[in-house]
């Protein structure tokens, strides 16, 4: 680890983790496989700043901004996103993470700016096509359908259904056979995502974790290429967490990209491949999980710092030594509790 | 007290005109509100437009019986549209607000004094019936069924093209929500955007389910206008929409026989309550001061209004609604 003694490591920023214990969720066997080695290795030259181009980018946004009345919730210059790769996307409560995928996805209309997909523009495509075009999302607060069965949640996730069209609906000869594979490839899902035992319980009486499982399942029956999770480990208990890590781990050697959101600052450094750090709507770093989390700016924005001008080495340390004293504080009432 | 009329009347109730009529709004109504979530709250709209669609087709245009369905037909799909386009987009209440309204203008319109020619004002048209019944294969004279579901000629010609309406919507309805189809509309009306997340177009759905509706909807106003042979705007008002809300919701919404048990069962409860109380007035049991033999229609609508009330108290998710279901919706 890259960060030094004075610096406080922003692993331990997550509520709970003891000081200086850094692996709390053991890395998952086997090791890395071939497409995350190549992702790192592609990565490995590119500058660590925001913006940077990618040798391969898959997702492209460009001066897209997002106000609500006076405050400008996203304001991003230019971010690529590399193809193959997990990317994540990290920045305190109210930068604009969630906002920034709504507007990506076609969930919300920015302000300016333009973005693509593959090469094609995504500026006013309606959400759905978006996500026929293999862009498929998740909820941060998770859209389970209640009062369907899990099974139905999933079939509901394939695209291009005969029997979803009007006039051949009545006819199941016309859309039974498609079905019926529909529901193999669900099952498959559902059991990779312990889930099966569920199969024909209603989604409305999951669990809150177990809803973000379904709804990350349900995600990919769209068989998609680029799948953006926001905050997808939340709520979830840690045995899971491992078994989720090693799903959206799969993902990359399926050869998809994954963008997420989270918080919890060693699954980023266990996954991904690439981080971007988003505060107070733009883009203030990038780069290799170690890298951005040893970053001033990172460290910077996540407590809060709320100056324009680079801090001197004396100030930095004092502030850095102040919001030690407060964590240390924070985490004896915690512990004393 | 006379129990085997009172008896008889109930009975004929629950296979009757109103019962057909109410069966098959309702069963629009399930479509759009009860698998699709959508608040159509102006479903009286669309019974009027096939009401109407027939009446001045054939009274007005002076053209045959079979054109006027067709007029009313293409007139429901677009009343579906032309309410969708703007609302649609927008949250499910403005939906509500919206078909609450253009039914009223609908209303409005047709009983309007300046268009009097056409719709025949405050009270309606009549006499465009007889091409409908010309058709009937049964004898005028003569009575048709058994036990106490006798008929005469007439009633029993358009009860059994009625019945075989609800029986089609039904048979319909059935094999939609079973299909991909269905679960698409159930899915939006659960959460429209994780819906929309999956790729489904969301806002082409609803418009499907609110035109298939409207279109059921509409056949309910065949029945309604050819069974009386008459159409009159004050029969097309808000409170025809809420007794077809109440019968969905007695059967219970997003069953395919819901509507069809809750209309069955309105009706019968209140031509039942009205029986009793008629004969129990006449026969001096109820004290003048209480109740006099005017006041029966009212009451009975109270009485009703107190049995649903106890209903839904006890079963909330309707006759063949099921509780879990109703669990969920708690959380
Ligand atoms: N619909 C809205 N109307 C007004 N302000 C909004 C709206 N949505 C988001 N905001 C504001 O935009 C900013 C960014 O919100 P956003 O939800 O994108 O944050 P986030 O980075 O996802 O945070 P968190 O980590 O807590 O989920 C916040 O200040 C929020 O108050
Ligand atoms: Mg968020």
């Amino acid at each position: 680890m890259p960060a030094d003694e004075n610096r406080p490591d922003l692993t331990d920023l997550d509520e709970g983790t003891p000081h200086g214990g850094g692996g709390s969720h053991p890395a998952i066997a086997p090791g890395p496989g071939p497409r995350a080695l190549a992702a790192r290795e592609v990565l490995r030259d590119v500058p660590r700043v925001p913006g940077a181009p990618k040798p391969d980018p898959v997702l492209v946004a460009d001066g897209v901004v997002r106000r609500f009345g006076g405050l400008t919730a996203v304001d991003v210059q230019h971010v690529e996103f590399q193809r193959g790769a997990i990317t994540a996307l990290i920045g305190p409560n109210g930068a604009g993470k969630t906002t920034f995928f709504n507007l990506l996805t076609g969930f919300d209309r920015p302000d300016e700016g333009s973005w693509t997909f593959e090469g094609r523009s995504l500026a006013r495509v309606p959400a759905h096509r978006v996500a026929r075009r293999g862009m498929v999302r998740t909820f941060q607060l998770t859209k389970a359908l209640s009062r369907l069965t899990v099974i139905e949640n999933m079939r509901l996730g394939a695209t291009g259904q005969v029997g979803e069209r009007l006039l051949s609906a009545m006819f199941r000869r016309v859309w039974r056979g498609q079905e019926d594979s529909n529901t193999r490839r669900a099952d498959e899902l559902l059991r990779r995502f312990k889930l099966d035992a569920k199969r024909e319980d209603f989604a409305g009486s999951l669990s809150g974790g177990q809803r973000k499982l379904l709804e990350m399942a349900r995600a990919l029956m769209t068989e998609p290429r680029l799948v953006m999770l926001d905050e997808p480990m939340a709520g979830v208990n840690p045995a899971l967490t491992q078994s989720l890590l090693g799903h959206v781990k799969d993902l990359r050697e399926q050869g998809m990209t994954v963008v997420f959101v989270e918080h919890d600052m060693d699954m980023v450094r266990d996954i991904s491949d690439w981080v971007v750090v988003m505060a107070q709507g733009t883009v203030v770093a990038e780069g290799p999980p170690d890298a951005v989390m040893a970053d001033p700016a990172v460290i910077d924005a996540y407590l809060g710092g709320h100056h324009d001008a680079p801090l001197t080495e004396e100030d930095e340390a004092e502030q850095i030594a102040a919001a030690e004293a407060e964590l240390e504080r924070e985490h004896d009432q915690e512990v004393g509790r | 007290m006379d129990w085997s009329s009172i008896l008889g009347n109930t009975a004929r109730a629950a296979i009757g005109l109103e019962t057909v009529i109410y069966a098959l709004a309702a069963i629009g109504l399930n479509v759009q509100f009860g698998y699709a979530g959508l608040l159509n709250f102006g479903q009286a709209a669309f019974v009027a437009v096939g009401a109407y669609g027939i009446a001045v087709t054939v009274t007005v245009l002076g053209l045959p019986f079979w054109l006027g369905v067709v007029v009313g037909l293409v007139a429901a799909v677009l009343l579906a549209v032309l309410l969708g386009i703007p609302t649609l987009r927008l949250r499910a209440d403005y939906l509500a607000i919206a078909t609450i309204a253009a039914a009223e203008i609908v209303r409005l319109t047709v009983r309007s004094a300046t268009l009097r020619d056409q719709t025949g004002g405050s009270s309606g048209l009549s006499g465009f019936a007889e091409g409908f019944y010309d058709l009937s294969p049964f004898t005028p004279g003569q009575s048709y069924g058994f036990g106490p579901w006798v008929f005469g000629a007439r009633l029993a010609w358009i009860l059994l093209v009625g019945w075989v309406l609800v029986a089609v919507c039904c048979l319909v309805v059935f094999l939609l929500m079973r299909s991909p189809w269905g679960r698409v509309l159930k899915g939006i009306r659960e959460d429209e955007d994780a819906v929309r997340s999956l790729g489904k177009n969301v806002y082409a759905y609803k418009m499907q389910a609110l035109v298939i509706g409207g279109v059921i909807g509409a056949l309910a106003g065949f029945v309604f206008g050819v069974g009386r042979a008459s159409v009159q705007p004050d029969l097309y008002g808000t409170e025809l929409t809420f007794f077809v809300y109440t019968v969905l919701l007695l059967g219970g919404a997003a069953r395919v026989l819901g509507p069809v048990v809750g209309a069955a069962i309105f009706w019968v409860a209140l031509v039942l309550i009205e029986n009793v109380l008629v004969q129990a007035v006449g026969a001096g049991y109820v004290p003048d001061w209480l109740m006099s033999s005017t006041q029966v229609g009212q009451v009975r609508f109270m009485l009703v209004g107190l049995a649903l009330m106890l209903l839904m108290i006890f079963r909330p998710q309707g006759i063949f609604g099921d509780r879990r279901e109703l669990a969920i919706d708690a959380r």
